[in-house]
């Protein structure tokens, strides 16, 4: 503590005393409190959450034929209470149904990755590749992938085959496009370098390509999954079999909205898990910044 | 040993027409020298720079290196850029070793260790070999993308702004560093260096090429530097040769410049 006050600074006899203001270390910041930060961040979700109940109570309380929420969380903990119960065609739980629905995903999103990553990873390559394939994208890219089932349809007599390759379509675009960014957008300096030190194909495959297109890869990845399960739901209404956009749709021909928002609820956490998975992959696939 | 610029011709396209960066230079580095390219941004030094490491291709003119022409890049002529350009996912130590291997493939797991570790020490990385770029500063990224150049023993070494990027005290360890590795006992006798540094250009280098923006001739002056080696830092920024030469770059590149502007 100081003892420099008005007093010792009036008074000579007092300054010996008296400790020059700089030694003093000024307010340091305080440690943040991880426990703190995170108690804080639950709290604010739960102030979102609760605007959204209030604001959900409110309309089904006016529009008639809209669960409460009351109502909503009794049949949402009726469908997890045997989320993989299997009775027949039509009583199966609603995890197996989310895997069927997850599985046909996975499929077409696997397909698309097997075809749109060497595509674009060539179209990034070669100019004149992307100039033949880039129009034809950018000329199908604004299509719902919707507009594709029929032409699916045809091709395979299967509504749920078709639904798969609705999906393929559906992320094909953004894992071609990002694809493509990131491999024409190899840094010039490191192909500079591979030229120099004469790399073999291999080792500037291995080295300087992989290294510096993967996270535009996986961008593209994550992009495509976000809109495959979006669209899962849809083409599933249009296509039937066993999935959860099947069951939505059959919930609301029983006029059961509560099945139908409790169903949203679980779709949401499902596209949410997949998010922070390929959010985490594309953290590990970084590159690092170098610090000055 | 020398490497020789003949007669280089290079233009690029500007503006509907053509601009004629590199107007017929010639230039010839002997064994032994290190050379400095400076001018103004646009007067063609790191193109010519490209061009004598063969990623540019000149529309005219001839590179020599030791007798032979040559054409397209090759570790003969080591670079390092300004940006380090170290390969990111690797270590500093795979990043000297992936370079040795791919430039000398003739040599031995145990010869290429050898160097890998020669040049690694040399620039006082060999504690933190282990370490990815990302994870050290920019100064010891640019010691192991020289050490790197070093340990495929080029005949020529060519540096574009090798130092621009880092902070004082740092360029001036790098700087002591590479004058070492010149002078030591290694293969790499010629040095091509490309700077906006007039102090450094001076601290470096045995002739300094001073290049001019079009449309005047590429190469306006060449300056000689008779400042015996080694060059103590501190007492050569106080000698009047020092001196008398930064004037005359400076009248030179501000002359220049005022006509630019």
């Amino acid at each position: 503590m100081s003892t420099l006050t008005v007093e010792s600074l009036s008074d000579p006899t007092l300054e010996t005393i008296s400790v020059p203001p700089s030694i003093q270390p000024p307010a340091t910041a305080k440690p943040t409190n991880r426990l703190a930060v995170f108690a804080s961040t639950i709290a604010w979700a739960a102030v979102g959450f609760g605007a959204l109940i209030a604001v959900w109570a409110l309309a089904a309380a006016k529009v008639k034929g809209l669960p409460t929420p009351a109502a909503t969380f009794t049949e949402l903990r009726k469908l997890l209470a045997h989320p993989f119960a299997s009775n027949g065609p039509s009583g199966k739980g609603i995890g197996l149904l989310m895997v069927s629905s997850l599985q046909r995903v996975l499929t077409g999103f696997g397909i698309a990755a097997l075809v749109g990553i060497p595509l674009g990873v060539t179209m990034g390559a070669s100019k004149h590749v992307w100039k033949a394939a880039n129009p034809v994208i950018q000329l199908l890219r604004p299509v719902s992938p919707l507009a594709w089932f029929p032409i699916w349809l045809v091709a395979f007599k299967n509504a749920p085959h078709a639904a798969v390759w609705v999906i393929f379509i559906t992320s094909l675009w953004p894992i071609v496009l990002n694809t493509a960014a990131g491999a024409s957008s190899i840094p010039k300096d490191q192909r500079n370098v591979a030229k120099v030190f004469k790399l073999k194909r291999f080792a500037y495959v291995r080295h300087v390509m992989i290294p510096h297109t993967l996270p535009s890869i996986v961008t593209g990845l994550r992009l495509s999954m976000g809109v495959a399960w979006m669209v899962i739901v849809a083409v599933e209404m249009l296509s039937g079999g066993v999935g959860i956009g099947d069951y939505v749709w059959v919930a609301y021909n029983a006029l059961n909205l509560a099945k139908v928002v409790s169903a949203i609820l679980l779709i949401g956490v499902v596209g949410l898990a997949l998010d922070a998975m390929f959010l985490r992959l594309g953290k590990a696939v970084a590159l690092e910044e170098g610090h000055a | 040993m020398s490497l020789e610029l003949k007669n280089i011709w290079k233009s690029y396209p500007h503006r509907g027409g053509v601009q004629h960066v590199l107007r017929g230079v010639d230039l010839t580095i002997e064994r032994g020298e290190f050379v400095s390219l400076i001018g103004h941004s646009g007067c063609g030094k790191s193109t010519l720079l490209g061009v004598a490491g063969g990623l540019t291709t000149a529309d005219g003119g001839t590179i020599v290196l030791d007798g032979k022409v040559i054409s397209g890049p090759g570790p003969d002529r080591a670079m390092v850029f300004q940006n380090y350009s170290l390969l990111p996912r690797l270590s500093l130590l795979q990043n000297v070793d992936v370079a040795v291997a791919s430039a000398r493939p003739q040599h031995s797991t145990k010869e290429r260790t050898v160097l890998v570790e020669k040049y690694l020490t040399a620039v006082g990385l060999w504690e933190a070999r282990h370490k990815r770029p990302g994870q050290v500063s920019g100064g010891m990224q640019q010691r192991a993308a020289v050490a790197r150049a070093f340990a495929v023993e080029p005949k020529a070494l060519l540096l574009d702004e090798p130092f621009g990027a880092l902070d004082a005290l740092t360029r001036a360890r790098l700087q002591g560093q590479l004058i070492d590795l010149w002078q030591s006992e290694s293969d790499t006798e010629i040095v091509l260096m490309v700077t906006h540094g007039i102090d450094e250009a001076i601290l470096l280098s045995d002739r300094i090429v001073v290049m001019s923006n079009p449309p005047n001739p590429s190469i306006v002056d060449v300056i000689e530097v008779n400042i015996p080696r080694p060059r103590n830092r501190v007492n050569v920024l106080d000698s009047p040769q020092f001196r008398a030469i930064q004037e005359r770059l400076l009248n030179l590149l501000t002359l220049e410049g005022e006509r630019a502007a």
